[in-house]
């Protein structure tokens, strides 16, 4: 009896999970220029007629954000005239990542830009990719700088910083005090921001006053009700900002139905689905975060351009990126998507992610 | 709802009753202590729309998963799993309001209580039937539960526009000026104070986790009962699941992630020995309280943020100490009555 009932719910389980797959998958498919036919036969055309083929390689199919990133490659890939297409494993593992880059390789494919689930796990195929000729941009989340070509890196931790003490700062009228509700006590990224953003607040900000940096642990509940802690305590504080997308997402959910709505202002770095609701409601006025599309764009021309061999990944080699102007090769081969992007009520439904 | 006027009127029990009837009481005294202290220091801790409402709002989640909690502890066992239900049924809160749009908000409220009550009543079976410790069983379902949410979500996460504005008006609206969370968890709370007081079946519950074994040759239907507190504990969890997603609107594969521990500490404060056999639902309700209110009272207060976890560990490791002095005072009062009675 008892094994039974558990085969019905372990069944059950399963085709809610593979009915949820579906529907990721079908999300996937439709923005994507068609995944797994693109890349057999972009692969074959490619070598052939000249036409340079790339192949985007996202840390997971499915997944909205890269979902925006490969829509903007296809966008630049249209521009130029080559083939694009994407392919990628369904989860985020560090292994998973490794036989599609040796498919890639074996269909010849002119270039692959890859966000790495792991800088070392698919250094040995990047390799081996790079070998045979393949081009390799990374874009997003890096490798060793040894193992690829070009690193597309979406932001500074200075651009990173002075967005968000800009934003603050002008939604509040530059006096008055602010918190910060940060990830955990000891999380890397975060930490390195808030130094700078303390940095600039003193340089250019005398008027503001960080009264406390709170850690909600990227933990949806955490955020939540040190949000709530904050503006007990600090009945006079004027902004509040979340480097962390968690962080902004729970502050915003507690600020949209409490007394301090409006009163008090939140920015710091979310992603558009999150915040939509708080920027539609008047909670939130403006945040940042770099913008995916623009990020897939520029990593399809850097390809492109390697390709055609305009550049080698040399520092000070510069290139030309259609919309989005001209981009020079950095320090370790990287290239700097620009300053963060700015989401506000007039372009937040542009995005989807 | 009175428990002290259905109070059995034998000495034996209602002695045992004063006793926990004392230890709640303090409780409540700390929990009005802690917030006199924090309004003091801070008056909008109470006198202020939002304070007031987060006051009785934020700990009745962990109230209702504690009730549960209590009810699994009275019988000997614990449940480890309730946080990773707590997780599971979130997500499938947020994705039924995602995959059929429309769907009536009370159908959600049974599909996650539903969800909850099985994966309790899995919890139950192992531990009923395959008579292994539930310490054990729910440490194995508190990763398996979790696994499959974690598998299920993947990098997704409900986003509180994805759901119905009227579902999340649930986690933060008010009736006559009391939290509507509040009042669900209340009614949960009463409805099972009164089953664990008044109905045989609960008055088992309480001889099962005093001695299973003489409850068993007493003709209790020990794995019967057994199977029924998980089943409990997972329903709870379950509408904690669903309450979770209307109050905080974001759920991600981490929600509910440690609820249990919160939970089992929350119980254990408020005078559920975790030996079984003793403590009430009102209890692990206070306890819930006393937890989550000193919880956010210390920021207001000025303890740094890293000293929050050592208080509550400090509280947790108090009660214990309480309840063994209570006992051992206990024992030797049972003593000093079989003598003189002699």
């Amino acid at each position: 009896m008892f094994s039974m009932r558990s085969n019905a719910r372990r069944s059950a389980v399963m085709a809610v999970t593979a009915s949820a797959a579906l529907v990721l998958a079908a999300c996937g498919g439709g923005d994507g220029d068609g995944d797994g036919d693109g890349a057999g036969t972009g692969g074959g055309d490619g070598g052939g007629d000249g036409e340079v083929s790339i192949t985007f390689l996202p840390k997971n199919l499915g997944n909205p954000y890269f979902d925006t990133s490969s829509s903007g490659g296809t966008e630049a890939v249209e521009e130029f005239g080559g083939t694009f297409s994407e392919v990628g494993p369904s989860e985020a593992s560090p292994t998973s990542q490794v036989s599609f880059i040796e498919t890639a390789a074996q269909q010849g494919v002119d270039a692959l830009v890859v966000s790495a689930n792991d800088p070392e796990a698919i250094c040995d195929a990047l390799d081996e990719a790079r070998g045979v000729g393949v081009k390799v941009v990374t874009f997003d989340s890096d490798t060793n700088p040894d193992c690829r070509d070009l690193f597309i890196n979406q932001a500074t931790a200075e651009g990173i910083a002075k967005v968000q003490v800009d934003l603050i700062t002008e939604q509040i009228g530059d006096e008055g005090q602010i918190a910060i509700l940060s990830a955990s006590a000891n999380a890397t990224n975060q930490n390195a921001w808030i130094e700078l953003m303390e940095a600039e607040l003193d340089a250019n900000h005398p008027d503001v006053e960080l009264v406390e940096i709170a850690y909600g642990d990227d933990d949806d509940q955490r955020s939540f009700d040190q949000t709530a802690a904050l503006l007990q305590t600090y009945p006079d504080l004027k902004g509040i900002i979340s480097p962390t997308t968690v962080g902004i997402a729970a502050a915003g959910r507690y600020l949209s139905t409490s007394e301090y709505k409006g009163k008090v202002a939140l920015t710091g770095l979310g992603t558009p689905n999150q915040m939509r609701e708080y920027v539609e409601d008047g909670t939130v006025e403006a945040f940042a975060l770099w913008n995916p599309a623009d990020l897939g764009y520029l990593a399809a021309y850097a390809a492109k351009s390697l390709v055609d061999e305009e550049i080698t990944g040399e520092p000070g080699d510069s290139f030309e990126a259609g919309k989005l102007g001209s981009y020079e090769v950095g320090e370790d081969a990287s290239v700097l998507l620009g300053d963060p992007f700015v989401f506000n009520a007039d372009n937040i439904d542009d995005f989807d992610f | 709802m009175t428990t002290t006027a259905t109070a059995p009127a034998r000495p034996f029990v209602s002695g045992v009753g004063h006793l926990l009837k004392a230890r709640e009481t303090g409780i409540a005294i700390a929990l009005v202590l802690v917030v006199v202290v924090a309004t003091a220091l801070n008056p909008t801790f109470v006198f202020s729309n939002d304070g007031f409402r987060d006051l009785l709002l934020t700990p009745s989640l962990l109230m209702v998963v504690a009730v549960g909690q209590a009810v699994v502890i009275i019988t000997r066992n614990v449940d480890l799993s309730v946080g990773s239900v707590v997780g599971l049924t979130a997500y499938l809160t947020g994705r039924l309001f995602i995959d059929l749009p429309g769907i009536p908000i009370v159908v959600v409220f049974l599909a996650g209580i539903g969800l909850g009550a099985l994966l309790g009543l899995i919890n139950g079976a192992l531990v009923a039937f395959a008579k292994v410790p539930a310490l054990v069983i729910t440490l194995g379902t508190l990763y398996v539960y979790r696994g499959i949410n974690v598998a299920w979500t993947g990098s997704d996460r409900i986003n509180a526009s994805d759901m119905p504005a009227a579902f999340r008006a649930l986690g933060t609206g008010k009736l006559v000026g009391i939290p509507i969370l509040t009042i669900l968890a209340v009614v949960v709370l009463v409805v099972a104070a009164w089953y664990l007081r008044n109905l045989r079946s609960g008055r088992e519950l309480y001889a099962i986790g005093s001695d299973p074994d003489a409850a068993h040759l007493y003709g209790l239907r020990v794995t019967r009962r057994v199977l029924a507190a998980f089943v409990a504990s997972g329903a709870l969890a379950g509408l904690a699941g669903v309450l979770f997603a209307a109050r905080y609107g974001t759920v991600s594969s981490n929600a509910g992630f440690g609820w249990e521990l919160q939970a089992i500490g929350a119980a254990v404060i408020g005078g559920v020995a975790i030996s079984g056999g003793i403590g009430t639902v009102w209890g692990a309700a206070l306890g819930a309280y006393l937890l989550l209110t000193i919880n956010r009272s210390l920021p207001i207060v000025g303890v740094d943020d890293f000293w929050q976890r050592a208080v509550v560990g400090v509280l947790i490791i108090g009660a214990i100490v309480l309840d063994r002095v209570l006992a051992l005072r206990q024992h030797r009062r049972l003593v000093e009555e079989r003598e003189e009675t002699r």
